[in-house]
């Protein structure tokens, strides 16, 4: 009888606001845009029979007419791929450092690396609209160096994205891949090179192939929310820069199109399902690999 | 002691530059006298003054704070909930689509959690204001509670359940005197960790919130659209601060402890 | 049978504190138990002895009450408890590892089933100062568990499931945890605690010394099934099968045909070419019957010349010497290949160490030195 009710709470809870929203998302993906209140038609008002008449795929047929919608998911999977890729460059070596770190460092690198996760997202993307603007730090360290005689623009470019991304999922990307490289035993890496291996030949061989799950894990935390990243493209990146999560807030927001905004997000879901069945998949090897 | 070599030295000294400069930048440049935020013209803290004179700033953080407790109070109770049911449950109807919902939120793109949560608001006539913020936190944190504590209960050593049971205690009496006070660290952090998800919000709170209802990040976010501002560079200052003394406490915390578990490890080796 | 000698299970009109009733238990399509009936008297100390895997554990488990019976019935004292929850029966049970409660003192870990109970303050006190008075802790009773040794633990455990005077105290694995000699103690501390509180003990466990050593009665079990039940001397001097035989100590099997050669007494052809072996035996074989005659290694006896008045007396080689300080065990070859273990008794410091590798040396034994076993 309890166990029943301890059940029944956070699953009614999860179905009903979780579940049924996404069934409202993709009826409403469905239906057509209107001037009224809900902008949408038909509703359920109209009853069972005309919203089955009613419901039609023309915005997903509107979606693969009009060139913005594809060149914005294919923009979005470029710049979270190419993100997730420079993450990685940048976050392996740091986590690489913090496991040969000595052992008193080590609490305090990983508070290090975690506290800027519990800084406030929005405050550490904005931190970099004042150093990339044209009179930013960095234009005016690059000046003073003489390296550039004009302002670079970077700011409001798919360079500032990159940035952005970067930073702000960099901790995703190191912890994983420290917990990886923590659990390596110093020995195989010894070993290796008792056995003929150079330094960079055991790294090759032995280290990296050994962290392959903790950089598979760290890929996927960094390009699953890249892809359907909203805040950075729009405080970092300019008009050029098509990213899908951007286009559906203004959809919803800017045209009040809601229909067209839903149809985006059943697509957006669709496309995110196969990282996220990878990503799981990843993950559940790895638990199996710890037992 | 290790020697560390050249390369780990600089990969680590520029990584963590790479992570801190621009908060540290962010800082110093909220004291500015300057109004240009680019131009240094002095050390000032009017910024600070007139952050606490912004009535609209001020309202929004108190709005923020209220949903942040009580959204991640209610994500608490549920997602421990959950994560007994996942760990503890044995078999029961719809067992998978349970834990799918539990952790797809987790790699949901926050805009679609956004969008689906007001279309649902609209759909039954729900007003937007604070109740559909806290609804909508409270949902998207719970899973994120539910990882936290169902990581913890599953290392649990289930022994510690059936000696309370064998010892007499009724299943519920077993979880509130045995279970929730040793699992009691991941609850705390589950709390935190959805408070602070809260308090960053800002997509799920655009989408669920009303005209009566601004929080903190939807304020910020429209002010810092048009631009850099010394304003928001003091607010951020004061987050910052509030976040690192926090996170520096909590981690003395834990290693004064893992000192202390040190020496009761040597003390109980003696005390044969 | 004197008086005096505790043996409830050859009393038929003495009723057993336990039951088990053709009890089967079945994880989905592995059956862990298997139509088992077995008697557990009050005042007994019952050690579950068998490999990982052949359900003591899962024994010890329904009796606690967190397996459930699939199909036959437990009774405790003339009940049924197949549908009591743990918690509401008069069983307590040792984990194997200890389950203290990591936030609770001593005191209050021992305190805790007394206090499920409603228990008034003065009797929950003066019940936990009897317990830490009883496995000497009184001096530890407000440390947590990780500020105490190992052994400590163990007897923290011990007296949080007796705080409770229970009708039957299980323990699993009770003594795994600890290192060989505080094993060896504690072992006879056990005993001590049983025998004063007069609890009914049932004991899991993997050693087989020290379920010889603790228990009056043993159960050897192999993949869901009661192989043997008696007493440690009877499971060692009168295995009934081989497998029981192998699993208590060390042992020499040997296997042939028997002929009976008249008043329980049998010859057993094992060796072309050898003379047979002259054995007694209780159980009755048939001419031709195949047989297995295991043997003890101390009690063959190893001698460099011919002994004279062996019954069975065979020469073989020295192909290996264990000198185990108190014994030494010899391996000796026979002609045919086989080899026979040897053990015998270093009792002189400053022995004449006269048998050495690849030496010539017979072995002999009585007829009555080895048990005749069907299978």
């Amino acid at each position: 009888m309890r166990r029943t009710a301890l059940i029944a709470v956070p699953y009614l809870w999860l179905m009903v606001l979780f579940l049924a929203p996404f069934l409202i998302v993709l009826k409403i993906s469905l239906s057509d845009a209107a001037l009224a209140i809900p902008p949408y038609t038909p509703t359920f008002k109209d009853g069972i029979g005309a919203l089955i008449r009613e419901l039609d795929f023309e915005n997903f047929v509107f979606l693969t007419e009009d060139d913005l919608y594809w060149k914005a998911y294919l923009s979005s999977f470029r710049i979270a791929f190419i993100s997730t890729v420079l993450t990685l460059l940048v976050g392996y070596p740091i986590a690489y450092g913090m496991a040969k770190a000595p052992d008193e460092w080590r609490a305090t690198l990983m508070m290090l690396v975690i506290l800027p996760f519990w800084t406030s997202f929005l405050i550490r993307v904005y931190a970099w609209m004042g150093i990339l603007s044209n009179e930013g730090l960095l234009n005016q360290l690059l000046l003073w160096l003489g390296l550039t005689s004009e302002p670079l623009v970077i700011l409001n470019t798919t360079t500032a994205v990159y940035i952005g991304i970067v930073y702000t999922y960099l901790p995703f990307m190191i912890l994983p891949i420290y917990a990886a490289l923590d659990r390596l035993d110093a020995s195989l890496d010894e070993a290796a090179q008792d056995l003929g291996c150079t330094r960079m030949q055991a790294f090759w061989l032995v280290t990296i192939p050994l962290s392959k799950n903790g950089i598979v894990a760290g890929s996927f935390l960094v390009f699953i929310p890249a892809l359907g990243e909203f805040v950075i493209p729009s405080l970092l990146g300019g008009s050029g820069t098509l990213m899908i999560g951007k286009v559906l807030w203004e959809e919803f927001f800017n045209n009040r199109d809601w229909p067209v905004a839903s149809a985006v997000a059943v697509i957006l879901l669709l496309l995110l399902i196969i990282p996220i069945v990878l990503f799981q998949r990843n993950q559940q090897k790895q638990q199996e690999a710890e037992q | 002691m290790k020697r560390m070599s050249w390369f780990n030295v600089t990969s680590l000294t520029l990584g963590f530059a790479f992570l801190y400069l621009p908060m540290v930048v962010l800082v110093i440049y909220s004291f500015n006298s300057s109004k240009l935020v680019t131009v240094w013209a002095g050390f000032s803290t009017k910024w600070y003054g007139e952050l606490f004179q912004n009535e609209a700033f001020l309202d929004a953080a108190w709005v923020t704070i209220k949903v942040a407790v009580v959204s991640s109070t209610f994500a608490t109770v549920l997602g421990t909930m959950a994560a007994y049911v996942l760990v503890r449950g044995g078999r029961f109807m719809g067992r998978t689509l349970f834990s799918g919902m539990i952790y797809a939120p987790l790699v949901m793109p926050e805009v679609i959690t956004g969008l689906s949560l007001l279309l649902l608001f609209i759909g039954i006539g729900l007003d937007r204001g604070v109740l559909t913020i806290v609804l909508a936190h409270t949902t998207f944190s719970m899973c994120y509670v539910s990882v936290v504590v169902s990581s913890r209960l599953v290392s649990f050593d289930r022994s510690l359940e059936e000696a309370a049971l064998d010892l007499g205690s009724t299943p519920w009496e077993a979880f509130r005197l045995v279970t929730l006070p040793i699992i009691a660290p991941a609850v705390i952090s589950g709390w935190l960790l959805a408070f602070t998800l809260s308090l960053d919000d800002l997509v799920i709170a655009s989408f669920t919130s009303g005209p009566s209802a601004t929080t903190l990040p939807i304020k910020i976010f429209s002010a810092v659209r048009l631009g850099v501002s010394p304003e928001i560079n003091a607010l951020s200052t004061i987050m910052i601060l509030i976040v690192t003394v926090g996170v520096v406490t909590a981690s003395l915390v834990s290693k004064q402890s893992a000192i202390r578990a040190q020496k009761d490890a040597r003390a109980a080796e003696r005390a044969d | 049978m004197s008086q005096t000698v505790f043996a409830p299970w050859e009393n038929p009109d003495e009723k057993p504190l336990i039951r088990f009733q053709n009890v089967t238990k079945r994880f989905g399509e592995f059956t862990a138990i298997d139509d088992l009936t077995l008697d557990i008297y009050a005042q007994e100390f019952f050690a579950l002895l068998g490999p990982s895997g052949c359900g003591k554990t899962t024994m010890m488990r329904m009796l606690a009450g967190f397996e459930t019976v699939t199909e036959g019935r437990i009774e405790l004292a003339g009940q049924d408890i197949g549908h009591v929850p743990p918690n509401e029966r008069a069983v307590n049970m040792m984990f194997q590892s200890y389950a203290l409660f990591p936030h609770l003192s001593v005191w209050e870990n021992i305190a805790f089933g007394l206090k499920r109970d409603k228990k008034s303050k003065g009797e929950i006190e003066a019940r936990v100062e009897e317990m830490l008075k009883l496995v000497r802790l009184e001096k530890f009773a407000r440390r947590k568990p990780h500020q105490i040794s190992g052994g400590q633990r163990q007897r923290v455990a011990l007296a949080r499931s007796l705080a409770k005077a229970p009708k039957l105290l299980l323990l699993d694995e009770p003594l795994g945890a600890l290192d060989k000699k505080l094993r060896q103690e504690t072992q006879f501390e056990l005993m001590d605690i049983q025998e004063t509180t007069g609890t009914t003990f049932v004991i899991v466990t993997h050693d087989q010394e020290e379920a010889m050593t603790v228990a009056s009665r043993v159960a050897v079990m192999d993949e869901g099934l009661i192989v043997q039940v008696a007493t440690p001397a009877a499971i060692y001097e009168y295995p009934n099968s081989v497998y029981v035989a192998d699993f208590i100590g060390d042992v020499n099997i040997i296997e042939g045909q028997v002929s009976p050669s008249g008043d329980g007494e049998y010859a057993l052809t094992w060796n072309e070419g050898q003379s047979p072996i002259e054995a007694a035996s209780q159980t009755v074989f048939s001419e031709g019957q195949k047989a297995h005659l295991a043997i003890r290694p101390e009690k063959i006896r190893i001698s460099t010349e011919k002994p004279e008045d062996a019954v069975n007396a065979m020469q073989g080689k020295v192909l290996d010497i264990a000198y185990l300080g108190n014994l030494s065990t010899y391996h000796v070859e026979l002609p045919g290949g086989q080899i026979i273990k040897a053990q015998t008794a270093n009792t002189r410091r400053l022995a004449r160490r006269d048998i050495t590798w690849e030496d010539p040396v017979w072995i002999s034994w009585s007829a009555t030195a080895g048990v005749m076993l069907e299978q």
